[in-house]
């Protein structure tokens, strides 16, 4: 491996692994440097889950290597352990026990000594607001504070490297929003984030992404840069009837993509200068007035879409 | 009730013991609209949506579904409403026509409409030449048109959808919400569940739900427009975990939140993006050009429900 990634939080290289005969992950290769949160984004079945289970070692790669926190985690998964904290998918709440209970015991697991047990217990309870339900069964919260008692019990024992496998699935975007406030407060302490996330909207608040589809990563960058990728312009084209203006755009010329959307309609064009006083015409000519048109921003699921194209066959 | 309305409720309530989930909610949905349902967990969305379903009766009040009261007509408005969700349990095991005839029989399509309107599914899902094809096998959007084939086999005036489209590619995602259009464009009513705010941006209004009560409702643009006390700016920050303490008693912040390398910074109209500039500033923190950004639907919901506010973390 090279210099670099002999310095970064968390070096793959070349990773694969097969299940039976289905190729799960392929040639992927990342580097993410401390502080950094960088994010797996793709689909359900684009790899993520399989690539989170070989970081955190309790999956074995068919090739490849992984360094973290300098640590070689395919040859001593066991000495990497301690660096790194893994929140799969269903985190192993025990939900018949308390709050403070599940903490009690992460850090007992954790082997975190009962002297600092408790204040670190307190300090992460009040982080991720859990402090009023302490003595509140974990089966009887809601989805989106399960998920912040999870990430408590993750960070008991003070990780270097945090893997968090779809950590918001299923979470309110109030809760998502404390969720994140908890992740950027960690990223101030020079922790290291790993998450991945089939939420294209989620995965804009990433310092870097890795786009992943089929099992491979297709491109990776700053989500500013990844926009920056996408050609031609994003316009929303407000009417009174966005169906009929959806329809009358279609086959324009330079129109490279239409979506209907609840009150306007998307349109990607090749050059927006050009092409808004032609579009204005068109519905002009259909009978379609007091059109608004403006340029937005695009998301990174307009870039996933521009940069991955189409569906493959079914 | 007039022709066109194709969902009302009026003063819907349900309490559970001494917990009232849904508090007087009134709506009115017209055929062929695309309606949203927001709310954080356990806001009483699901309670709505059960009940009108016909799945749970009403405390008092009342909801009309497809021309049946949910109270006293519940097996009716079951036969005349569909329901998917993205965990639907299409059989994996079974072909894609098997799924479709076991469908067909529950929801007791007619004999001589069988044969045609299974060809429509399977068109609607472009699994035309796949009908053989078992359904574990097709990915993900494939199998996701399906479960909408067979959610709406009995032809369903009012359709629900819960999290449609959450885990599916983004071009698979796009191509379904096309045919939720077309549906609504035929008359077909629609009511989608979500948590995801970008499944909330296809509806022609969305319905904020939160403690039982109906916080808000009306178009994305109508919601981002009225529902937020200011505007939003966007800034550069090197160190915007220190910036975020800096604003957090600043005059004329509504809310500022960390947004990747960036501060998303809620302003009010008597304060202004150049103080808030300054102030950081005077902080020594530098920041670049502050640029006003169109708010996203997660600002409004964020703004209209309440919650408790979270401690900085230490390590």
């Amino acid at each position: 491996m090279s210099a670099a990634a002999q310095t970064s939080a968390v070096a793959a290289r070349n990773l694969a692994r097969s299940f039976g005969g289905t190729v799960a992950v392929n040639r992927v290769s990342f580097e993410v440097a401390r502080g950094e949160i960088f994010g797996l984004v793709g689909p359900d079945g684009a790899g993520k889950s399989t690539i989170m289970r070989m970081l955190a070692g309790v999956l074995r790669p068919d090739t490849g290597e992984i360094r973290l926190a300098g640590v070689d985690v395919v040859a001593d998964p066991e000495r990497a352990r301690p660096c790194l904290s893994y929140m799969p998918q269903r985190f192993g709440l025990y939900e018949d026990m308390t709050v403070a209970e599940n903490i009690f015991f992460y850090a007992t697991l954790f082997g975190i000594p009962a002297s600092v047990r408790r204040a670190r217990g307190r300090e992460l309870l009040d982080a991720a607001g859990l402090q009023p339900f302490e003595r509140r069964l974990a089966g009887q919260l809601s989805g989106g504070m399960k998920q912040k008692l999870g990430l408590v019990c993750a960070l008991i024992h003070t990780p270097q490297v945090l893997l968090l496998d779809e950590p918001t699935t299923g979470v309110d975007p109030v809760s998502r929003r404390d969720f994140w406030g908890i992740l950027y407060g960690l990223r101030e302490h020079g922790v290291t984030i790993l998450l991945s996330t089939a939420y294209m909207d989620e995965a804009e608040r990433c310092s870097r992404l890795a786009l992943l589809h089929a099992g491979e990563i297709q491109y990776c960058d700053t989500p500013a840069r990844l926009k920056q990728m996408m050609t031609g312009a994003l316009l929303a084209v407000i009417t009174q009837d966005s169906r009929r203006a959806h329809a009358a755009l279609e086959g324009a010329p330079g129109v490279l993509g239409r979506l209907l959307m609840g009150d306007r309609v998307n349109v990607r064009v090749d050059d927006a200068e050009r092409r808004v006083p032609e579009l204005r015409a068109r519905l002009a000519a259909c009978g379609i007035g007091e059109v608004s048109i403006a340029r937005i921003d695009p998301g990174i699921e307009d870039v996933f879409v521009a940069l991955l194209g189409s569906e493959r066959t079914p | 009730m007039t022709d066109d309305t194709a969902v009302l409720a009026e003063g819907l309530t349900r309490s559970f013991g001494g917990f009232t989930a849904v508090d007087r909610l009134d709506l009115r949905i017209a055929k062929g609209e695309v309606v949203g349902f927001i709310g954080p967990n356990g806001a009483g969305k699901s309670t709505t949506l059960r009940m009108l379903c016909g799945l749970l009766t009403p405390t008092s009040g009342r909801a009309v579904v497809a021309g049946f009261d949910v109270g006293r007509q519940p097996e009716a408005v079951r036969e005349h409403i569909g329901y998917m969700s993205q965990r639907f349990s299409l059989y994996g095991d079974l072909t894609v026509r098997e799924n479709l005839h076991f469908f067909g029989g529950l929801y007791r399509v007619p004999r001589s409409e069988f044969a045609a309107r299974i060809q429509a599914a399977v068109a609607m899902a472009g699994l035309e030449g796949r009908e053989e094809a078992l359904v574990r096998t097709l990915a993900g959007g494939w199998k996701q048109r399906l479960a909408l084939g067979c959610a709406i086999l009995h032809r369903p005036p009012v359709l629900f959808l819960d999290e449609p489209t959450s885990g599916v590619e983004p071009e698979a995602r796009r191509h379904f919400w096309d045919l939720i259009h077309n549906l609504a464009g035929g008359g077909v009513t629609i009511l989608v569940s979500t948590h995801y705010m970008d499944e909330a941006e296809y509806c022609n209004r969305i319905a904020l739900i939160d403690a039982g009560r109906m916080v808000a409702i009306g178009s994305p643009g109508e919601l981002r427009a009225r529902e937020l006390a200011g505007k939003l700016y966007e800034f550069d920050c090197t160190a915007p975990g220190a910036a975020l303490i800096a604003l957090q008693q600043a005059p004329g912040v509504i809310d500022a939140v960390i947004f990747g390398d960036r501060l998303h910074v809620m302003i009010a109209p008597r304060g202004s993006a150049a103080e808030v500039s300054a102030l950081l500033e005077r902080q020594g923190l530098r920041t670049g050009l502050p640029r006003l950004i169109a708010p996203s639907l997660e600002d409004v919901f964020v703004q209209l429900v309440s919650r408790p506010r979270a401690a900085p973390i230490a390590t």
